[in-house]
C-alpha cells in the first residue's frame, strides 16, 4: 500500500524529464522514458492491486500532504483505493501503457511534427498523471485537479499538429466546451461544500446520507451539476460537439484520452458520487436519459460518417452513452464493466485504424480504402476483434458488459421499456455501422496503395489488446461489488425472451449490413438512393445539426459582439468628458487671440453690461 | 526589519542610477538589479527570521508634523511582508525585462523605476493616512513619466489619462481622508492620522458610508474595476515593458490592497453595508473584462483586459466578507503578479523582435522560437486558472468563498471560467500556433537571462498551486483582525 503514491509519481517524473530536457534527448531515450514510465506505473499498479485483492479489498488511502488549510476549509492532497480505483488504475495504466507502447512506432517519423516526438511523450505522460490523479484522489478537489489537467492535455494534443489552425480549433473547442461542463461541476462542489461543509469524497457522501433525506432537493441539484461536469468530459449530448473534432490529434491520443481513459471520467464521477443519486432518484434518472439520448443520437451519426477516426468517435460517444445510462438505470457495476471493456475494445479499433492510417500515409477517409485485408493482416485481424466486440456478439467482452446494461434497463421502473428499446435499436445500428466499416476499409477493390511498415512496438499492443477484447469478458468485476450500491453485476437469465432479443440485435446488424453495404444490387442501393434517405443521411452526418445550432446561436453572436465592441463602449463616457473640455477649450481659445482692439472692445461691452443690469437692478 | 531604511534606499538607489550612467552606459540598470535583489533578501530574511506566529515584522514610528498628528508610522504585517517581497521580486523582473529595450536616458528611467518602487513600498507599509497619500502620490508621478517619456507611439495620451484617472479619483480620497480626521477630532478633540486610532473613530453610519466611498473609488480605479477601468489598456499597451509589469504586477496590487486595508479596515460596517455592489462590480469585471480581452487584436492589451478579468476576483473575493474569500483574493493578488508580469515580459520580448503588437503579425511562432512558446504555454495555462498553479488557488478559493455570501452573483462570475479559456487559448493560437507568418523574419528565441526570471515565476506558480500555505499563514491573522468571520 505505500507503494501506491508512485503510480501517479512515475508519469509524472517521465513528464519532468522530457519536458526539462526540452527535446534535446535522443529518440530512443525519449521512447523509454515515456513508455516506460507508464512501465513502471503498471508494474506499481499491478503490485499495489494484488496487495490490495489479498488484503481482503479494504478502502486504504495515503495522506501525502495538506494542500492549504483556510477557516473550516481543508482538501487533503490523499490519495484512496478501493475496487473502482483500482479498475480504474488498472485500466489507465494497462491500456495506456499499451497505447504508449504503440505510439513509439506510430510517432517514430511523423512526417507533420518531425521535432515534436519528445514534446509527444511529455504530453502523454502528463496526461496518465493527471488522469491517475482525478481517480486516485480522495478530496473533490484533487479530482477536479485532475480534471482539468487530463482536459488541459487533450486540448495539447489535438492541437500537437499547430501548423494547421484547424487543428488548433478543434483544440479550442474542445477545452472550452468541457470546460462549460467544469464551470457545472464546480458550482457544484461549491454548493456540496456550503451544504456539507467538506469535499472529502468519503466523508461528504457519509454526511450526506446523514443530512439529506431521498428525494432531497439539494442532491438533486448537486447530482445535475455533476451531470453536467459529466457531459462535458464524456461527451454527452447537449456538450458532445467537440469529441468528432478532437480526432484532429494523433490516433494514439484518440486511443488512450478520447476512447479509452479520459472520456470515461464523467462516467467515473458519477459512480464514485453514487450516493448523491441514490438520494435523488430524480437526478439519477435524467442520468439515464442523457444517456439514452446521446447513445441513440451518435450511433445513427457514426453510420453516415466517411472519416474511419469519426466513424470511432461517434462510436465512443454511444458506448459512453450506455455507461451513463446503465448508472442511471442503477447497473451501476455493469457500467464500470462496459467502461473496462469499451477501454479495450475501443483503444483496439483506434490503433488498428492507426495501423492502417499510417499504411496508407495519413489517408482517413473509408471511401479510398478497401480490400485491406490482404496486405494488413494484423491491423485486419485487430479491426476485426474490435468490431465483435463493440458490436457485442455473444461470448466477446462487449457482450458481458453491454447485455448487462440492458437487462437491467429494461427491469426499470420509470421507463425501462423506452430504454431498453432506445439501447436496442442503438445496438442494431452499432453492428450496422461496425459492418460497414470493415467492409469499406478491408474488402472491396483497394483504391490506395498500403505499405505495412509497423514493427513489433505497435504490433504487440494490437495482439494484446485482441486477446483483452475477445476474453476480457470473463474478468468479471468482482472487486467494485464492495464499492458500488448494487454489490455487483446483477445476473440476468440469458434465455428468457427480451434476453434474446437482445442477443440478436447485432446479429440482425451484421446480416442487414452484409445485405446493404456488402453488395451494390438490388434494393439497397435503391432504398439509399432515395431523396428523403439522402436528407436522413445529410441530417446525421452533420451530428444532428448541435454544432450548427451553437455556432449560430452562441459562437456567432459571441464573435460579433466582440468584434463591434473592440474599443470598448465603457470608455466613451470618458471620451466624451474629455472632448467636451477640449471643446469649450477652443471657444474660451479664439476669445484670447492677442489683439488690443478685441481686448478693449470687449472690456467697454463689459462695463456696459454691469451698468445696465445694476441701473436695472437699482430702478427696477 | 528597518522600513524607513528599505524605502530611503531604494530611493537613495534611484538618485544613484540616474548619476551612474555618467560612469557607463549600463550601469544604471546594475544597480537597479542589485537594489532590488538585495531589497529581495532583505525583506525575505525578515520573513525567515521570524518565529512562527509573528503577526507583525517591523515597525517604525517617527514624529513628522506633531501639530497635525501626522507621523512617519510604518508596519509590516504579515499581508503588507508579503506584497512588499513581491514589489522587490518584480522589481528584478521588470530591469530584466527592459533589460535591452531602453535605448536613451537609462539612468533616468532606473531612476524612475525605483522610486515608483520605493512609493510602492511605503503604500504597502504606512498606517499613517496622510504618509499613506503621500507615497500614493509618490509612486504616481515616476509612473507618469516612465509611460510619457519611454512609452511607444500614443504615449502622451495613454499617460495623460492615467494621470487624471488616478489623479481624481486620489483626489476624492484625500477628501475622504481630511473629512475622516476632521469627524474623528470632532468627536475626540484629538487631530489625528493614525490608522489603528482612525478604526476606532466613532461615526455616523452615513458619514462612514460616503467616506468608505470615497476611499473605494480611489482604490477601485487602481485596481481597476468595471466602469473605471478604461485608463489600464492604453496605459499598458502605450508603457515601456518594464513598466507594464510594474504597472500589472504590483501596481493594481495597490488598489486591492488599499481596498482591503482602509475601505473595509476602516470602515467594516459601512463595508458591509456595500457588500453586494462590490461583488457585483467583481463579477462585472470578471466576465466583462474577459471578454473584452478575447475582442483585442493587440497582444498587450489582451493581457491588460484579462487582468481587469483577474481583478474582479479579487472585489468578489474581499466583499463576500468570510475567511475563504478574503484569502483568495490575496493569493489571487500574489499569483496574478506572477502570471501577469510574465506574460508582460513575452509582449514586450515579442515587441522588441517584432516591431509590433498586433497578433495578426504573429502566428506560428512556436516554430521559430519553441522556449518562448512553451513559456507563454505555461503562464497562459496558469491565468487560464489550471489547479496545481497559483492562479487556480486564488480563484477558487475566492469563489469558494463567494458562493457562500452571495450564489447569482457567483453564478455569474463562474462564467468568468469558460471565459477566460476562450480569451487565453486564443491569443496563445493566434501568436504562437498555426501557419507561421512568412513576414517574420529573424527571430531570436529567449536567452538564459530572460529563462532565469522565467523560471523563477514558474516556480513560484507551482509553489503558490501545491502548497500556498506560506501565504495563507501570512495574511490569516490581518483577515481575522479585520473582523472577517469564518463559515
Amino acid at each position: 500500500m505505500d507503494a501506491l503514491w508512485l503510480i501517479p509519481t512515475f508519469p509524472l517524473l517521465g513528464f519532468l524529464v522530457l519536458f526539462l530536457s526540452q527535446g534535446k534527448l535522443p529518440k530512443v531515450v525519449v521512447a523509454i522514458v515515456g513508455a516506460g514510465s507508464i512501465g513502471f506505473a503498471a508494474v506499481v499498479a499491478v503490485i499495489v492491486g494484488k496487495a490490495f485483492v489479498d488484503g481482503g479489498a479494504e478502502p486504504q488511502s495515503q495522506q501525502l500532504w495538506t494542500w492549504m488549510r483556510v477557516g473550516e476549509f481543508v482538501p487533503e492532497i490523499r490519495l484512496y483505493l478501493d475496487g473502482l480505483a483500482l479498475v480504474m488504475t488498472g485500466v489507465i495504466t494497462g491500456v495506456g501503457f499499451l497505447i504508449h507502447l504503440y505510439a513509439t512506432g506510430y510517432m517514430w517519423d511523423d512526417p507533420e511534427e518531425p521535432e515534436g516526438f519528445s514534446r509527444f511523450f511529455a504530453y502523454m505522460n502528463l496526461f496518465v498523471f493527471a488522469m491517475l490523479m482525478l481517480v486516485l484522489g480522495d478530496n473533490l478537489l484533487v479530482l477536479f485537479l485532475g480534471w482539468e489537467g487530463v482536459g488541459l492535455c487533450s486540448y495539447l494534443l489535438i492541437g500537437f499538429y499547430h501548423r494547421d489552425p484547424n487543428n488548433g480549433y478543434a483544440a479550442r473547442k474542445a477545452f472550452v466546451v468541457t470546460r462549460v461542463g467544469d464551470t457545472f461541476m464546480a458550482l457544484g462542489l461549491f454548493l456540496l461544500f456550503r451544504e456539507l461543509g467538506t469535499t472529502e469524497i468519503q466523508a461528504s457522501l457519509t454526511a450526506a446520507n446523514v443530512a439529506w433525506p431521498e428525494g432531497s432537493t439539494m442532491a438533486t441539484v448537486i447530482g445535475l451539476l455533476f451531470l453536467g461536469g459529466a457531459m462535458g468530459k464524456s461527451a454527452q449530448v447537449p456538450l458532445q460537439t467537440w469529441l468528432p473534432d478532437a480526432m484532429a490529434g494523433p490516433t494514439p491520443v484518440s486511443a488512450l484520452i478520447h476512447a479509452a481513459t479520459m472520456v470515461t471520467a464523467g462516467v467515473y464521477l458519477i459512480a464514485r458520487m453514487h450516493d448523491i443519486y441514490l438520494i435523488s432518484p430524480e437526478a439519477q434518472f435524467w442520468v439515464a436519459v442523457t444517456g439514452l439520448v446521446t447513445l441513440f443520437i451518435s450511433s445513427c451519426t457514426a453510420l453516415v460518417q466517411t472519416d474511419i477516426k469519426r466513424v470511432l468517435a461517434f462510436s465512443t460517444m454511444s458506448q459512453i452513452g450506455y455507461m451513463i445510462m446503465a448508472l442511471g438505470v442503477g447497473a451501476w457495476s455493469a457500467a464500470i464493466f462496459h467502461l473496462m471493456t469499451h477501454a479495450f475494445f475501443k483503444a483496439l479499433l483506434f490503433l488498428a485504424s492507426g495501423s492502417v492510417i499510417l499504411a496508407l500515409h495519413h489517408e482517413q477517409d473509408m471511401f479510398k480504402m478497401g480490400g485491406l485485408w490482404r496486405k494488413l493482416p494484423i491491423p485486419f485481424v485487430s479491426m476485426l476483434v474490435g468490431s465483435v466486440a463493440l458490436a457485442a456478439l455473444p461470448l466477446t467482452s462487449g457482450f458481458f458488459s453491454k447485455d448487462a446494461i440492458m437487462l437491467t434497463a429494461a427491469d426499470n421502473p420509470a421507463a425501462g421499456m423506452v430504454f431498453w428499446g432506445g439501447a436496442a435499436i442503438a445496438a442494431f445500428m452499432t453492428a450496422l455501422y461496425t459492418t460497414r466499416m470493415i467492409l469499406l476499409t478491408f474488402f472491396g477493390e483497394a483504391k490506395t496503395a498500403a505499405h505495412d511498415s509497423s514493427g513489433w512496438n505497435m504490433n504487440a499492443p494490437l495482439v494484446i489488446l485482441c486477446g483483452l477484447a475477445l476474453g476480457g469478458g470473463w474478468f468479471g468485476l468482482g472487486i467494485v461489488s464492495g464499492v458500488l450500491p448494487d454489490g455487483g453485476i446483477t445476473t440476468h437469465d440469458h434465455f428468457s425472451p427480451i434476453a434474446l432479443v437482445t442477443m440478436a440485435m447485432p446479429l440482425l446488424g451484421i446480416l442487414t449490413g452484409w445485405f446493404v453495404f456488402g453488395s451494390s444490387r438490388g434494393g439497397s442501393t435503391r432504398l439509399l438512393g432515395t431523396e428523403f434517405a439522402g436528407n436522413i443521411r445529410r441530417f446525421w452526418y452533420i451530428g444532428w445539426g448541435f454544432d450548427w445550432l451553437y455556432d449560430r446561436a452562441v459562437v456567432a453572436p459571441f464573435v460579433a459582439l466582440a468584434r463591434m465592441n473592440k474599443n470598448d463602449f465603457v470608455d466613451l463616457a470618458f471620451k466624451l468628458t474629455a472632448s467636451i473640455t477640449r471643446g469649450i477649450h477652443h471657444v474660451l481659445a479664439v476669445v484670447q487671440n492677442g489683439r488690443l482692439r478685441w481686448y478693449a472692445w470687449n472690456m467697454v461691452l463689459g462695463l456696459a453690461f454691469v451698468v445696465v443690469v445694476v441701473m436695472w437692478e437699482v430702478l427696477g | 526589519m528597518n522600513i524607513l531604511a528599505l524605502i530611503m534606499g531604494l530611493l537613495a538607489a534611484g538618485v544613484v542610477a540616474a548619476f551612474s550612467e555618467r560612469i557607463h552606459r549600463n550601469a544604471p540598470r546594475w544597480v537597479s538589479l542589485i537594489a532590488f535583489v538585495v531589497a529581495l533578501i532583505y525583506t525575505s530574511s525578515a520573513w525567515l527570521g521570524a518565529e512562527s506566529g509573528t503577526e507583525e515584522y517591523a515597525r517604525q514610528v517617527l514624529p513628522w508634523i506633531p501639530r497635525f498628528g501626522i507621523q512617519v508610522y510604518l508596519v509590516l504585517d504579515g499581508l503588507s511582508l508579503m506584497l512588499v517581497a513581491l514589489t522587490a521580486f518584480l522589481g528584478i523582473v521588470a530591469v530584466v525585462s527592459s533589460w535591452s529595450e531602453i535605448s536613451e536616458r537609462h539612468g533616468f528611467f532606473q531612476f524612475n523605476i525605483l522610486w515608483v518602487m520605493a512609493g510602492v513600498v511605503g503604500v504597502f507599509s504606512a498606517f499613517d493616512l496622510f504618509l499613506f497619500f503621500f507615497f500614493w502620490e509618490v509612486m504616481l508621478i515616476p509612473m507618469y513619466f516612465l509611460i510619457a517619456i519611454w512609452g511607444h507611439e500614443n504615449r502622451a495620451y495613454a499617460a495623460t489619462k492615467f494621470f487624471l484617472f488616478t489623479q481624481i479619483s486620489g483626489l476624492l480620497m484625500l477628501f475622504a481622508i481630511l473629512s475622516l480626521v476632521y469627524f474623528n477630532y470632532q468627536a475626540t478633540g484629538v487631530i489625528t492620522f493614525n490608522y489603528f486610532e482612525l478604526r476606532n473613530a466613532s461615526l455616523d453610519p452615513d458619514v462612514a458610508w460616503w467616506l468608505m466611498l470615497g476611499f473605494f473609488v480611489a482604490f477601485i480605479t487602481k485596481l481597476p474595476s468595471v466602469p473605471v477601468h478604461t485608463w489600464l489598456p492604453d496605459a499598458h499597451t502605450q508603457a515601456p515593458t518594464a513598466g507594464s509589469v510594474i504597472l500589472a504586477g504590483i501596481l493594481l496590487k495597490t488598489g486591492g490592497y488599499g481596498v482591503i486595508r482602509f475601505a473595509v479596515g476602516l470602515f467594516p460596517e459601512a463595508s458591509q453595508d456595500f457588500a453586494t455592489v462590490g461583488m457585483l462590480l467583481g463579477a462585472l469585471s470578471i466576465v466583462y473584462g474577459g471578454y473584452m480581452a478575447y475582442s483585442q487584436s493587440d497582444f498587450k492589451r489582451l493581457v491588460a483586459y484579462s487582468s481587469v478579468a483577474h481583478m474582479g476576483f479579487i472585489l468578489l473575493g474581499v466583499y463576500a466578507f468570510n475567511e475563504i474569500a478574503m484569502q483568495g483574493a490575496v493569493v489571487t493578488m500574489i499569483a496574478h503578479g506572477f502570471s501577469t508580469a510574465a506574460l508582460f515580459m513575452m509582449a514586450g520580448a515579442l515587441q522588441q523582435r517584432l516591431h509590433s503588437r498586433e497578433m495578426s503579425k504573429m502566428g506560428g511562432l512556436w516554430v521559430r522560437a519553441p522556449r518562448m512558446g512553451a513559456m507563454t504555454l505555461f503562464f497562459v495555462v496558469a491565468s487560464v486558472g489550471m489547479p496545481g498553479l497559483g492562479n487556480f488557488v486564488g480563484e477558487f478559493l475566492a469563489l469558494l468563498g463567494a458562493f457562500q455570501a452571495h450564489v447569482p452573483l457567483t453564478i455569474a462570475a463562474a462564467i468568468g471560467i469558460v471565459v477566460a479559456a476562450v480569451y487565453g487559448l486564443s491569443l496563445m493560437q493566434r501568436a504562437f500556433q498555426g501557419v507561421p507568418n512568412p513576414d517574420v523574419g529573424e527571430f531570436e528565441d529567449f536567452g538564459a537571462r530572460e529563462m532565469t526570471v522565467m523560471i523563477l515565476m514558474m516556480i513560484g506558480l507551482v509553489w503558490l498551486g501545491v502548497y500556498p500555505q506560506l501565504v495563507l499563514d501570512l495574511s490569516a491573522p490581518v483577515i481575522t483582525s479585520l473582523g472577517v468571520a469564518g463559515l
